[in-house]
């Protein structure tokens, strides 16, 4: 299997992961602060979802601390509290200039409302990637002009403008090489149509490796205990 | 083949509803199961279909018993305790003999409880939850496609016997996200003369009402709905069977946990225990016949449930406990590993009970 070597990235000191609920923005965002602390940087990495109840960042704890990495989250993420809570650590953020932070910020309009809050304080210091992440097989973001209303309800909600697209078009465990480049004429159609570049691709890395024309974040994805039996 | 799309549970739901011609959503908002009112108030508004947000659960059946009482495919969704909540309007739509259609996306309970999934709601569904001799159909998905199919079938089922079917699931199955197919398929249209659509002086007014002043004919009536109820039991019972063929010990589970149970079946199958699964895909009408067949066959059963367990009361009825049952459960949102089932696997094979 060929690894993540697919792309050398520049990174900026924040990296804030937003777009409609269910699009994959967890799981890449706990891969893109892996792939930093593969690199050697300092990474602190924040569960800023205020909306949903299950399958959080904190999932990934055993992993992320494996790599060395700092995670903020609710203290009820994961509990019976259904409390939309901001950890009070995740000043850290922006007040620590010595680390590389990676947001995971929660689903469509409503989730974004709790960026808005560090909003000024990112834009003040402007070493920031907003990146959209885009799922073209998700029915509420199916067509260009979906994917553009959503986008607009969450910049609208949070306050901060999006840099960049990542395109995470998959269809679960029945993603193919095919339906990522299947998928490229819908990414570019987005970035055709918001003026924003493609910074990434990313899927499983199972199939990352047969996907070398295109900048690749691999993902390596949790299994879940409701799996079905192969 | 009809194009692929990776859906939440819950938004299956919701747009399988669409696609069945339900225009009409009354819901209030609960976790585990907001994104079925969080996709209906974003489609409906663009189809000319009516989302409300009422100001309670108790609100929102009362609009379904209205809007039912028009005529029209209607549905709320809710989570365990916003269900209890709904359970008078469940009464009086049953005692009105109207069809609706009424997904509960269980959590943990009793009381608020928690957020976390659970089956817990099983008596509930099954045996009543609001007052007086009732039966509502209950599907129970374990899938998300089966979200989205079931989700059709309940709305015929609700609107070909006119009664209300309820989607059991659970907080897992609604917020997982797996790819699933709708087919391209015109939603059945039932003939329903008993609607209140307004007479334009042309026929006698029909009247949608559970209230009957002589005893005599509310009891007539109650006759009237067992003899339907009846004829569900004989006909509509639906299960899946798996690697139940030479099967020495029979697993029973439903929605999330059967495919848990699947995995430790499978696992257990390679060990050389002969065990299998069988999961009710309508827990009412509990697939009562298979199970008695089976009870000839195996061993033992376990049920496996999210609950302090539930369905094992029906296990032992329809097996009529020739042989043991014993549960293997974890409750309150907590979830067994699929090496707990196992576990309870091998305590069968061993004959310990």
């Amino acid at each position: 299997m060929k690894k993540a070597e697919t792309i050398a990235m520049e990174h900026k000191r924040l990296t804030l992961f937003a777009g409609h609920y269910g699009s994959g923005k967890t799981n890449i965002a706990v891969n893109y602060a892996v792939r930093l602390a593969e690199e050697g940087k300092k990474v602190c990495i924040a569960d800023l979802d205020i909306v949903n109840p299950y399958f959080r960042t904190k999932d990934s704890e055993k992993e992320l601390s494996a790599h060395g990495i700092d995670l903020i989250s609710s203290r009820y993420a994961n509990t019976n509290v259904d409390l939309p809570a901001i950890p009070a650590e995740s000043y850290r953020l922006v007040q620590d200039r010595s680390i590389f932070g990676v947001v995971d910020i929660g689903g469509d309009d409503r989730g974004a409302y709790a960026l808005g809050r560090f909003a000024d304080a990112i834009k003040a210091e402007g070493d920031y990637r907003m990146a959209f992440v885009i799922n073209r097989h998700r029915p509420l973001t199916s067509t260009v002009e979906d994917t553009l209303e959503i986008m607009k309800e969450i910049e609208t909600a949070c306050g901060i403008q999006f840099t960049c697209i990542v395109n995470n078009s998959n269809i679960g465990f029945e993603t193919t090489r095919e339906t990522v480049l299947d998928s490229v004429a819908y990414a570019e159609a987005v970035s055709l149509a918001t003026g924003l570049p493609i910074w990434l691709h990313t899927v499983e890395q199972s199939i990352s490796g047969e996907l070398s024309e295109l900048p690749i974040l691999p993902l390596t994805l949790q299994k879940k205990y409701f799996d079905l039996p192969q | 083949m009809a194009e692929r799309i990776l859906m939440k549970g819950n938004e299956a739901i919701a747009e399988a509803a669409i696609r069945a011609g339900c225009r009409h959503y009354f819901g209030y908002p609960i976790t585990p199961q907001t994104e079925i009112a969080a996709y209906m108030a974003k489609k409906m508004p663009k189809i000319g279909g009516v989302f409300l947000q009422a100001e309670s659960e108790i609100a929102s059946i009362n609009m379904v018993y209205g809007a039912s009482a028009a005529g029209l495919r209607v549905m709320t969704s809710s989570s365990s305790p916003g269900i209890s909540l709904k359970a008078e309007g469940l009464s009086y739509i049953a005692g009105s003999d109207i069809p609706a259609l009424v997904v509960n996306v269980q959590r943990g309970g009793p009381g608020l409880g928690g957020i976390q999934p659970s089956q817990s709601d099983y008596f509930q569904a099954t045996k009543g939850g609001g007052h007086g001799d009732y039966r509502m159909i209950v599907l129970a998905p374990a899938s998300v496609q089966e979200m989205a199919s079931l989700t059709i079938k309940g709305f015929d089922l609700a609107d070909k016997y006119s009664m209300t079917t309820m989607i059991l699931a659970d907080g897992t199955i609604g917020q997982m996200m797996e790819p699933i197919t709708f087919e391209d398929a015109e939603p059945t249209v039932y003939e329903k003369p008993w609607a209140l659509t307004g007479t334009e002086c042309k026929r006698k007014h029909n009247v949608v009402n559970s209230l009957y002043l002589k005893p005599d004919e509310l009891e007539k009536k109650n006759f009237e709905r067992f003899e339907k109820y009846a004829e569900i039991e004989k006909n509509e019972a639906m299960w899946e069977e798996y690697m139940m063929e030479d099967a020495e010990i029979c697993v029973v589970a439903f929605g999330i946990t059967s495919r848990i149970a699947k995995n430790a079946v499978a696992e257990a199958r390679k060990a050389g225990i002969k065990v299998g699964l069988i999961r009710p895909i309508t827990l009412w009408p509990f697939p009562t016949e298979v199970l008695r067949a089976a009870a000839d066959k195996v061993k033992a059963f376990i049920s496996v449930e999210l609950s302090m367990g539930q369905m094992i009361e029906d296990v032992k009825l329809a097996t009529e406990s020739k042989k043991p049952v014993t549960l293997c459960n974890r409750a309150g949102g907590m979830i067994p590993t699929p090496d707990e089932v196992l576990s309870a696997i091998q305590k069968a094979e061993k004959g310990e009970f």
